[in-house]
């Protein structure tokens, strides 16, 4: 066995251990180094982007909404406000047993057996700490039944919600428009951090065309929160500031008169203050409820709204285009005083119908047997057809159309809510644009014989034709139609008005030739063989008018009705112009009912009705 | 050498004269210096976990009574003089074995990972392996000559290796890895020849992709996150990226006592058990996160001197590998903190919570005092 046995060296082994030793603590040393180097690069030499990412972890900005202003009427009457409506808000974490709540909810009838699964699944994807809604806009008596249980629902609150509410319901929809939920479309123009925590914004009308001033500044509160997004505390709160109160130029009394007078038809009615465009009344039927479309309507029922035949959605005194008929008489006459075609005393004889030169084809008077010899002013008061068909003749559609765009016809009047129809005034030059076919585009002369009458291709608003109207009012001043009375800051109370704003005048100076119309306009109601005399009588003040009837060529396509109502909606269309007090006018009113048949009898009773209401109301 | 701050003594068979503490020390097996850089430690841990267990009384009760056991663990194994504890070390590692076995035949199942045994009170078997593997190395070495020779070598290799697998596949890879750490320190302190070592580096990394293979996904995930923590931000990449926020916000002062947002917030996930360390950062910034380091530096230099001073080969193998060891512990949790190293799950020692890894770190510490104080008894 030659094994060589090693001994063991104590010395050695210790030399060899201390060595060992050494490196070691060069080894912990440098480790060590490379621990403190870290902490140095994290904390000095990264601090300033590591304490960003804390601050960012903690810290979230929550939006505190405005509250929005409210609308006014002229005098003060709320058109629109934000009223609470309570809900029942649950917070799940503070619930000790949900299943017994849920139980003893519907058991107490505040809930539904069929609400649970879609309450179940919410509790279920929402944080425990979230509220959920367990029921919305509770009645009086929810309100009160739950309130004497309340103890023995921990983890249950009843939270106050404001809600858009709309006092007048739909006597003033068209015009006011309503609020809802914001859309894709909406929050591509709205500022994303003024609506952070806005949930309604105004959808059409004022609501919509004064969002800016109605919906005030969005204030936030920056909170810290845990990991969990629970709000542990709040570092700073900047208060919201309420939207602007909207004050319109619309009189509530000619409004309800109207929107009253205008019950169970399709129809509109404009008034507007002629000294300075201010729109008094600005009625649509049939409307819709605001209160309703603002608390959010099922889709159902949205879209039994826009499938209704009888199209309550649709803002007839805004949009609704429709031949002016003989409401358009006065200003073809002050046409053909201004180009010297007629004088006011010469006689155009009626024999009940009227024939161009070389043809036969005969244009009926509205009366069979004919007026006789009529001058200007009884042509006017009793609406005599032959008359104006003979004036456009000698007028010519050229001056005839463009001295009735001096009206502001066939064009925009500049209503601050959007929307509006232009309506029309052909022309030649417009008829070769319109059609496509050769034979289509040439202006016979027929179409100038019946456009002196309103008739053809002549197209109106209900708000053109009050502006036109109020303009007849005024003399020829014409204002851009407004309703925008001013704005009030709710803080202090202080109002700012709008200025009337006024528009080119009609280019005719001579007052004669205006009180030659006016006087016509005036036999209308008060005349003795006026077509509206019947609604002139023991009026208390002075009036001027003109009605209208207008044919209706055709039915709206694609729409399914039956018999009778094809029968009802073929008749004429009724429309009546009016202002007063004759002396010095205050308000000027167009109506429109559609199929309303006779001006006189069906709308000049709701344009007096609206005068009346706000004439008596104010001096 | 005496510190009157204290009134322990570094040496004190030197001096006739010992103030009273002295002598219950002396009496109790115990060593001042150590003791005191470990109350230290103890103490930052107990207001940085009041901070981290948001300001639960109750639970830092718990935490006093688990360090209060692990004491008397330590002061129990300051008893046993340093030849018993070398007589006792293969006996303890065949126990250790056993227990391993016997977690892999009938261990908790249900959760994937097979780390307990539940003998009256749940316990982790590879805790035992954390001084065995150590101690059965050490209790080897002893009496042959060194540097130990290459059939020593493959011995050790099967000490180690045997009861590291058998954590490895637990699977509980950072203590399997910690305990293979803790037998090569034995090694290295041996005086196995730097060539050796080379070698064995080597080796080491060319087992790497080994390992790869072998490893879990969710290990493999880990280290596929050290390297881009932002690739996973809310899934592996959570506890890395918010434990670097949480730190660097400190700054150098820290954001004061329970005033850590990303701990108070709990946005800091672990963070009174791994991930204390982060709490350390953020509230008492760079100078309390360096406090904290020469604190442990204290304590692995005390222990290095033990071993230095230690009269035989045992002693001083097993003192020099215990506080080199944990020395590791301490750089292996701050620098995964930090995201310098996968997560391992290795809990910061004697400051997170939990009360199994104090016991045996107490443990140790206890074998380190007796060494320490039964100086004269052992022959060379």
């Amino acid at each position: 066995m030659a094994r060589t046995l090693r001994i063991k060296d104590h010395w050695r082994e210790q030399q060899l251990f201390n060595g060992r030793l050494l490196a070691a603590i060069v080894i912990v040393l440098g480790l060590t180094g490379v621990v403190v180097a870290r902490l140095v690069q994290l904390q000095v030499g990264q601090y300033d982007y590591f304490s960003a990412q804390s601050s960012g972890n903690r810290i979230r900005v929550q939006p505190i909404p405005p509250i929005r202003g409210l609308i006014l009427d002229r005098n003060g009457k709320v058109l629109a406000e934000n009223t609470p409506s309570y809900q029942l808000e649950m917070t799940p974490e503070q619930v000790p047993d949900m299943a017994d709540t849920l139980r003893r909810l519907v058991a107490s009838s505040i809930l539904q057996e069929g609400d649970l699964p879609e309450l179940k699944e919410q509790i279920g994807s929402r944080r425990s700490f979230d509220t959920v809604v367990v029921a919305e806009r509770l009645t009086d008596e929810e309100l009160a039944a739950f309130a004497v249980q309340r103890p023995h629902f921990p983890g249950l609150e009843i939270r106050a919600r404001l809600g858009r509410s709309y006092p007048f319901g739909t006597a003033a929809a068209h015009v006011l428009g309503y609020v809802g939920g914001i859309s894709a479309d909406d929050k591509k123009v709205l500022d994303p951090a003024e609506y952070a925590g806005t949930t309604h914004v105004g959808k059409i009308s004022v609501e919509r065309s004064f969002e800016a001033d109605l919906h005030g500044t969005s204030g936030h509160e920056d909170v810290v929160v845990n990991v969990h997004g629970r709000k542990m505390q709040v570092l700073d709160r900047a208060r919201s500031l309420p939207g602007r109160d909207v004050i319109l130029t619309i009189d509530m009394n000619a409004q309800l008169a109207a929107d009253t007078a205008l019950q169970g038809r399709r129809g509109a009615a404009v008034a507007i203050d002629p000294r300075n465009g201010e729109v008094l009344a600005f009625a649509s039927t049939p409307a819709f409820d605001p209160n309703a479309i603002s608390a959010g309507l099922s889709r159902r029922a949205y879209i039994a709204l826009q499938e209704d035949i009888d199209r309550p959605l649709f803002n007839r005194a805004l949009r609704g285009q429709y031949p002016p008929g003989s409401t358009i008489k006065p200003m073809v006459a002050l046409a053909a005083l201004h180009y010297g075609v007629v004088t006011p005393e010469r006689r155009v004889g009626c024999a009940g119908a009227y024939s161009l030169p070389g043809s036969r084809h005969r244009y009926r008077d509205w009366k069979p047997e004919g007026h006789g010899p009529v001058n200007l002013y009884a042509a006017l008061e009793q609406s005599c057809d032959v008359y104006f068909y003979s004036v456009a003749r000698e007028l010519g559609i050229e001056r005839m159309g463009g001295f009735l765009e001096t009206f502001g016809l066939g064009n925009l009047t500049g209503l601050d809510i959007g929307g509006e129809q232009k309506g029309l005034v052909p022309s030649p030059a417009w008829k070769k644009k319109a059609f496509r076919r050769p034979a289509d585009q040439v202006w016979f002369p027929g179409e100038t014989v019946i456009a002196g009458i309103g008739q053809g291709y002549l197209l109106v608003t209900p708000l053109q034709l009050a502006h036109a109207t109020a303009t007849v009012a005024a003399r020829g001043q014409r204002f851009q139609p407004t309703l925008l009375k001013g704005s009030r800051d709710p803080a202090t109370g202080t109002i700012e008005y709008e200025a009337p704003r006024p528009l080119p005048p009609v280019p005719e100076q001579d007052p004669a030739r205006w009180d030659a119309i006016i006087e016509g306009m005036h036999g209308v109601m008060h005349g003795p063989r006026g077509t509206a005399r019947a609604v002139g009588l023991n009026a208390p003040f002075q009036m001027a008018g003109k009605s209208g009837t207008a044919q209706v060529f055709t039915v709206g396509q694609n729409e399914k009705y039956n018999a009778k109502d094809v029968e009802e909606r073929r008749r004429d269309h009724a429309l009546f112009v009016a202002f007063a007090p004759l002396e010095a006018p205050r308000i000027a009113v167009a109506v429109i009912i559609e199929n309303g048949e006779s001006g006189s009898k069906a709308a000049a009773p709701i344009a007096r009705a609206v005068m009346e209401a706000y004439l008596q109301g104010t001096t | 050498m005496s510190t009157p701050s204290l009134g322990i003594s570094l040496e004190p068979r030197s001096r006739v004269e010992q103030g009273v503490s002295a002598r219950i020390l002396r009496f109790l097996h115990l060593d001042g210096w150590l003791l005191a850089g470990i109350g230290g430690v103890l103490l930052l841990s107990l207001l940085a976990l009041y901070s981290a267990e948001g300001q639960q009384l109750n639970e830092l009760f718990d935490q006093v009574a688990r360090m209060l056991v692990a004491f008397g663990a330590l002061l129990f194994m300051a008893q046993i003089s340093p030849v018993w504890l070398r007589r006792g070390s293969p006996a303890i590692y065949a126990l250790g074995l056993v227990l391993l076995i016997l977690v892999l035949v009938t261990g908790d199942i249900g959760k994937g990972a097979q780390r307990w045994l539940d003998i009256g009170i749940r316990f982790q078997p590879s805790e035992i392996m954390k001084l065995g593997v150590p101690m059965t190395m050490c209790w080897l070495l002893h009496e042959r000559p060194l540097p130990p020779s290459f059939g020593m070598l493959l011995l050790a290799a099967i000490v180690i290796f045997v009861p590291a697998g058998m954590i490895g596949i637990q699977p509980d890879l950072g203590t399997a890895i910690l305990i293979v750490l803790s037998g090569a320190v034995v090694i290295f302190l041996a005086g196995l020849g730097w060539r050796y070592i080379a070698g064995l580096a080597a080796l080491a990394g060319a087992a790497m992709p080994a390992l790869w293979l072998v490893m879990h996904d969710y290990q493999r995930k880990r280290v596929l996150t050290l390297l881009d923590p932002e690739s996973d931000p809310l899934g592996a990449g959570y506890h890395i990226i918010q434990s670097k926020i949480a730190i660097g916000s400190g700054g150098i002062f820290g954001k004061g006592w329970l005033n850590g947002t990303q701990g108070q917030l709990e946005f800091l996930p672990e963070r009174h058990t791994d991930f204390i360390f982060a709490v350390i950062g953020e509230e008492f910034g760079l100078l309390g996160a360096l406090a904290l380091l020469l604190l442990y530096l204290f304590i692995v230099g005390r222990g290095l001197y033990i071993a230095a001073a230690a009269p035989d080969t045992f002693s001083r193998l097993l003192a020099g590998s215990l506080s080199i060891t944990f020395f590791f512990y301490v750089f292996v949790n701050t620098a995964m903190v930090m995201g310098m190293i996968p997560v391992v799950g290795v809990p910061l020692p004697l400051v997170s919570a939990g009360g199994t890894s104090m016991v045996t770190l107490m443990a140790g510490f206890g074998i380190l005092m007796s060494i320490q104080t039964h100086r004269k008894l052992v022959a060379r």
